[in-house]
């Protein structure tokens, strides 16, 4: 029975129809920048050094922001405090910070002028320093901690109330609970969130190298810069470009290997209890997780907001019409996400799906945006003029970027529901639609709002490929800052990044409490 | 789904916009991002041009000079581009060795660079001197790069690899001291607090404290006086000359209208563009006496020696420069 080949649907071709036209979008360009290069060109010694600082810096950001979200998730999971909603949107700001304004807000905590220092020198304590490795992984840390800890909260909250019950009245000892249901859990969603924020650091480039402190904290990323706008060696650009796609390929196969789906039976959704075992000691540790990465994540937010907030009603009207441009273009490509996400996640979740689907969903991270940008302007170049074409172009790649976090949403979600629900759905004979409907999307509402959201802000503060084609009066939020930085109206450029803070905020508050309403119903 | 979706909109927009400037010719500029933007040279050059000229002047911005010439170089013949607008004397001998350029036939009279100019290819439009910004209140300002070197200073600069400044600092050095640019590098290492991707991040160091100094340009003071009459910033004088840097335009090989294109390279060097440069582009203009200057110009700093190279020795100097770079930060 349960070996049983489940019926390929509709939705599942839709679904690998889909992940053709995705892997298509992501690898065209890169052949369209290898055709424009008619070959490649050797890796030079400093690339390959660029390659090693990459996936050390990649590696020890993941596990820090990993090992740090435990704590954190596990301690949202079980306590309930007035404000907890807040803190969980508020919390995943930095995530979709566009990288200048989250470093300076760093900076303005942990720099050499900023408060802790500040705080150390007033007590005499000399200063630290955060320039070098480690302020990059606590930049990484500092941008991907709330991913990390969403993705582990996600799958707290996915155990029914009704085995947290259960363990209650089997009067479990809080290390009952670890072996029962925190290491299940996090066997299962740890290697898939370390996965994915080991792949986000591997392109970074501003973050690595403002604070990396110098050439020495080379990225892949930066090495493709060098060679597309230094040397104009695109056959270099495009092979780096293939480098990371191997990466990618390499990473998502070992963790492959460690990810085991847990299935934790089915319950009938209600909200989760306190957990058992629940010792004063836990609700201290859980208090001071809750504390400490508040403060982490927050401080810095607050000393951008406290930089800007004064300039935002001054703010020219070129930078509200960005801001609307950005809105709209967050909301357009937050649907193509979702769209694209919902049949891909469908298929990888279901029986019928091969191993290595779920990569395609990944290659978007990993893939260079400037390689991307460059092969997508090959791409439609001889068919049209790409400036005009900007926005929709935009508008895609960071639908395409968003759509890993989707699908990191989505897939055990769809799995879970499958795995709770398909059999009942099963002998009530429901198929198609009336199975997607009743048995399976009530169960994806919150990763769907959650996913959702991820992708409406991502989109806002996304800065990649609008660079490369953008034209007059078609700025998006985060390039008007830029500018206004570049044309040294710093107040201006501090008032528009509240603002963008803000809308990203806001939408992705938004999304994820729609995720959260339907997860009621 | 990606080409079905492009062909579409483009053959929509290309429709909409053929109809709307049938009439009139089209030049358009590409040029780097905050010439462009709404605070800096383009909108007024826009409006002064398009008073003379009975066309429509279009402007394409893409990130800075070097992604100027990478964007150029992309699109090779088929570009749109009639007038190149914003690269530099780094990059110039480039651009003309891909085959881009046409020469401009202009003999520009009354250039105010304090070096002479004979590109067959390009024509300034404005220059100015690196240097590196400091406060006013600041005690013991290094009066050259080895005083640099020796003192406590820290600095922000920016990556030669992705920005154009970090890149005329590499030639300022290597211009100033030759054979000896490995030592100064090594030297001034531990003054470098860091490296940024451009200049917008290594300003906004700066200015929220992150270090002593930031390599900007002489006249990045007149913007704090003049736009927010604020006197409290500076820029050090260093006794083995500064580097210049020199930006210029050019006509493309492939412009549609090089008639058209060769008269705003004249427009470029006649008062109407050159009195607009100053206080959106914060350079000095190419073409423009000094007493003609906005006021609080006057107060910036005058570097005794204008260093440069010419552009075919730049393009020579630079790999070497990089490597040499590169060696001494990195350790």
């Amino acid at each position: 029975m349960a070996k049983r080949a489940q019926p390929v649907t509709l939705i599942q071709t839709i679904g690998g129809v889909f992940t053709l036209l995705v892997a298509l979008a992501i690898l065209a360009p890169l052949g369209a920048v290898i055709f424009r290069a008619e070959g490649f060109t050797d890796l030079r010694a400093a690339d390959w050094a660029a390659v090693r600082f990459t996936l050390l810096q990649a590696a020890l950001s993941a596990f820090v922001s990993c090992i740090a979200a435990i704590p954190v998730a596990r301690a949202l999971a079980r306590r309930k405090f007035y404000g907890r909603g807040v803190y969980i949107s508020l919390m995943g700001a930095p995530f979709i910070l566009p990288v200048i304004v989250a470093v300076m807000g760093l900076l303005a905590i942990f720099g050499r002028a900023g408060w802790l220092n500040a705080a150390l020198e007033g007590i005499g304590a000399g200063t630290i320093e955060i320039y070098g490795m480690v302020g990059v992984v606590m930049a990484h840390v500092f941008l991907n901690l709330p991913l990390a800890t969403r993705l582990l909260l996600q799958a707290w909250l996915a155990v029914p109330a009704e085995r947290i019950r259960l363990a209650h009245s089997l009067n479990f000892t809080a290390q009952d609970m670890r072996r029962h249901f925190g290491w299940p859990l996090l066997r299962a969603t740890l290697p898939g969130a370390a996965l994915v924020i080991f792949l986000i650091c591997t392109t970074s480039f501003a973050v690595a190298l403002i604070l990396g402190g110098g050439p020495a904290a080379t990225t892949i990323e930066l090495a493709i810069y060098q060679a597309f706008q230094f040397d104009f060696d695109l056959g270099r650009a495009a092979l780096l470009g293939m480098v990371q796609v191997a990466i990618c390929v390499g990473a998502g196969l070992i963790v492959w290997r460690f990810a085991n789906a847990t299935e934790f039976g089915g319950g009938l959704d209600r909200p989760a209890l306190s957990w058992p075992g629940d010792r004063p000691l836990s609700r201290g540790i859980d208090g001071a997780a809750l504390i400490l990465a508040g403060a982490f994540l927050l401080l810095p937010l607050a000393a951008v907001a406290g930089q800007g907030i004064g300039a935002v009603t001054g703010l020219p009207i070129s930078t509200w019409e960005a801001a609307l441009r950005s809105v709209l273009l967050a909301l357009a490509s937050t649907t193509l996400a979702v769209t694209l996400a919902l049949p891909i996640a469908l298929l990888i979740a279901g029986k019928a799906a091969r191993a290595g689907l779920e990569g395609v969903g990944l290659l978007s991270i990993a893939v260079s945006p400037l390689v991307i940008g460059t092969g997508l302007f090959l791409i439609v170049f001889p068919i049209a003029n790409p400036v005009t074409l900007s926005l929709p172009i935009t508008g895609l790649v960071n639908a395409l970027v968003a759509l890993p976090f989707l699908l990191r949403a989505l897939i055990p979600a769809a799995r879970q529901a499958e795995a709770t629900q398909g059999r009942l759905a099963d002998a009530l004979g429901m198929r198609g639609m009336a199975r997607l409907r009743h048995a399976i999307l009530p169960r994806l509402g919150r990763p769907l709002g959650f996913g959702a959201g991820l992708a409406a802000a991502f989109s806002m503060g996304d800065l990649g490929v609008i660079a490369l084609f953008s034209a007059q009066g078609q700025e998006t939020l985060p390039l008007e800052m830029y500018r206004l930085f570049g044309s040294y109206r710093t107040n201006d450029a501090q008032g528009a990044a509240v603002l963008l803070m803000a809308l990203s905020l806001g939408m992705f508050w938004l999304f994820d409490q729609g995720g959260r309403a339907n997860a009621a119903s | 789904m990606t080409l079905t979706n492009t062909t579409i909109i483009a053959a929509g927009l290309t429709l909409v916009t053929g109809a709307a400037f049938a009439q009139e010719p089209v030049l358009t500029v590409y040029t780097y991002d905050s010439f462009a933007s709404d605070w800096g040279p383009g909108p007024g050059v826009e409006v002064a041009f398009e008073e003379i000229c009975n066309c429509d002047l279009q402007f394409t911005a893409t990130g800075d000079g070097a992604a100027l010439l990478a964007r150029l170089r992309l699109e090779g013949e088929r570009s749109d581009a009639d007038v190149v607008l914003g690269l530099d004397t780094n990059l110039t001998a480039a651009a003309v060795e891909a085959g881009l350029m046409a020469e401009h036939g202009i003999t520009a009279e009354g250039l105010t660079l304090p070096v002479a100019w004979d590109d067959p290819h390009f024509l300034p439009f404005d220059w100015g001197y690196f240097a590196f910004v400091h406060r006013a209140s600041m005690e013991n300002v290094p009066g050259s790069f080895e005083a640099l070197a020796a003192s406590e200073t820290s600095v922000v600069i920016q990556d030669p690899r992705s920005s154009t400044p970090g890149l005329g600092l590499l030639m300022w050095v290597q211009n100033a001291y030759g054979d000896d640019a490995p030592a100064i590098w090594e030297a001034l290492a531990d003054n470098v607090v860091t490296v940024t991707p451009g200049w917008s991040e290594a300003y906004g160091l700066f200015l929220d404290g992150e270090a002593d100094m930031v390599l900007s340009y002489t006249t990045s003071p007149a913007y704090h006086l003049i736009a927010e009459e604020d006197d409290s910033y500076a820029s050090a004088t260093f006794s083995e000359g500064h580097y210049m840097q020199i930006e210029v335009g050019g006509v493309l090989q492939t412009a549609d209208n090089p008639e058209l294109a060769q008269q705003f390279l004249d427009f470029m060097v006649s008062p109407a563009f050159q009195a607009i440069i100053p206080e959106t582009n914060w350079m000095y203009p190419a073409a423009m006496p000094a007493e003609s200057l906005p006021d609080g110009f006057e107060t910036l700093a005058q570097p005794e020696t204008a260093l440069i190279y010419p552009a075919a020795e730049a393009a020579a100097v630079r790999d070497e420069a990089l490597a040499t770079w590169q060696n001494a930060l990195s350790q």
